[in-house]
């Protein structure tokens, strides 16, 4: 499968914490990669690092097929704009043409179900909503990769459970994704492949059959062993 | 009759026998006030905007530079103003001192640095909610500031509205570079100005009250236009 994205020994460092020791990750054209580990171990560093959103020691390699990236944030950001704008402005800024703007975002909506919420104002609408608007914002740009930052983290069931159908259904699209979760059962329900982070290090990366199947080692499986009854749904 | 109630009584004459000269007064504070603060806006937004996100050796010192002009005195701005504008000033040539384009000048200067400072911290503010998502959007340092003018199109109108505030009720800066002539560069502070110092107090501070009441007017425009998009966005976070 084609390389869309590598990274090799980055290194991070926020003033006194070294956030990423020397990650070599890659991720592949078609994967869903899970970054799992506890809280302050470097998953949203590295998802950020990957995304280029953060100055990095070490290579940050971009595959020739790569096309456009997203990233969907833990609190979604959207503008005091309508429903509608908040797409044209994601469209405008990737360079999309403006004549496939109407088609994209009338797509795009019907994509996340918010279609007929066109002209609301994008902060009126529920977390739930705006982390869909995300979504949809991040889609309409067709991204070859799109990294999620614990998408679901600040959402109520329902609302977690209609994020996680959208990922599994990009990823049917044919969407590279890359997302840091807290849920272990998230992580098992939709990756195809879980990277465990701990202290800025690589300590697995494994299927994700072969990373739940119980033979870890180390940190990892006793991460595994505290985290799992918690939050397995 | 004590003062007080005689300046009312005055003002409510004022207004309601629409005098001409106060109306020309008025018109011209709101004039040269509104330009003043439509030219800062211009360059004061864009320039805050990108102090926001800028970054080059110095930028704290620039910073600070900016805060600390947001106390420059009216009369200080109106005698750099004056010195420039002055027949043998750098600026002489244009012939424009004791005319309105010179109070104009003058009080772009001082409301400048306030538009610049506040939206600053405003666009620096928004920046650390939505500048990652933005910059993940494709859009480059520069670009996410200006959008967050956008995003917070109504502090902005805060911020220019205290900036009008700030012009329309100086008096200092006018004063030096207008001369208060009569008809042609008197403006309402310096009408007062000039009533306190020939000792009529009721006509100073009616002028007062109508120079509030104008400002209230403006603010009263502006607040319902802000209150028209909040109802339209009811139970927005």
């Amino acid at each position: 499968m084609a390389m869309l994205l590598t990274m090799d020994r980055v290194s991070m460092r926020f003033g006194e914490v070294q956030a990423l020791k020397n990650v070599s990750l890659g991720v592949s054209r078609g994967e869903f990669v899970a970054l799992v580990g506890p809280n302050g171990s470097g998953k949203t560093t590295l998802l950020r690092a990957m995304h280029g959103l953060l100055r990095h020691r070490g290579a940050r390699t971009v595959g020739t097929e790569a096309g456009r990236q997203a990233m969907v944030f833990q609190r979604p950001f959207v503008m005091r704009l309508t429903v509608r704008n908040n797409l044209r402005l994601a469209l405008w800024l990737a360079g999309v043409p403006r004549a496939q703007w109407d088609e994209r975002v009338g797509a795009a909506l019907q994509r996340v179900a918010l279609h007929g919420l066109e002209q609301r104002p994008a902060r009126a609408l529920s977390g739930g909503q705006q982390q869909r608007l995300a979504l949809a914002r991040a889609w309409a740009v067709q991204p070859a990769l799109l990294f999620l930052d614990e998408p679901t983290a600040s959402l109520d069931p329902t609302a977690k459970r209609e994020v996680e159908a959208l990922l599994a259904g990009f990823v049917a699209d044919g969407m590279t994704l890359v997302m840091s979760t807290h849920n272990l059962g998230q992580a098992k329900r939709l990756a195809s492949r879980v990277v465990y982070l701990e202290d800025g290090e690589i300590h697995a990366d494994l299927p994700t059959a072969e990373f739940f199947n119980g033979r870890l080692q180390g940190r990892a499986q006793q991460f595994l062993k505290g985290e799992m009854a918690w939050t397995i749904e | 009759m004590n003062d007080f109630a005689e300046s009312v009584r005055t003002a409510v004459d004022l207004i309601f026998h629409a005098d001409p000269k106060l109306l020309h007064t008025v018109a011209l504070s709101l004039s040269v006030s509104g330009t003043a603060c439509l030219v800062a806006a211009g360059f004061g937004l864009a320039g805050g905007a990108w102090l926001a996100v800028a970054q080059f050796p110095g930028h704290r010192l620039a910073v600070l530079g900016l805060n600390t002009l947001l106390a420059l005195p009216s009369v200080v701005v109106g005698l750099v103003v004056y010195l420039l504008l002055s027949r043998s000033g750098p600026l002489g040539h244009w012939g424009i001192l004791f005319t309105p384009a010179a109070m104009v000048i003058a009080q772009t200067v001082l409301v400048l640095p306030v538009i610049a400072a506040l939206t600053r911290q405003l666009v620096g503010d928004s920046l650390r909610d939505g500048g990652d998502q933005l910059l993940s959007m494709g859009a480059r340092p520069i670009t996410c500031a200006l959008l967050m003018l956008v995003h917070d199109r109504w502090a902005v109108l805060t911020i220019l509205i205290a900036a009008f505030g700030r012009a329309i009720a100086e008096v200092g800066a006018v004063m030096v570079v207008g001369g208060n002539i009569d008809g042609v560069t008197r403006v309402m502070t310096t009408s007062i100005a000039l009533e306190t110092s020939k000792g009529d107090l009721p006509l100073a501070m009616a002028l007062g009250l109508v120079l509030l009441g104008v400002v209230a007017v403006v603010n009263m425009l502006l607040g319902v236009a802000q209150r028209g998009h909040g109802s339209a966005l009811a139970g927005v976070r």
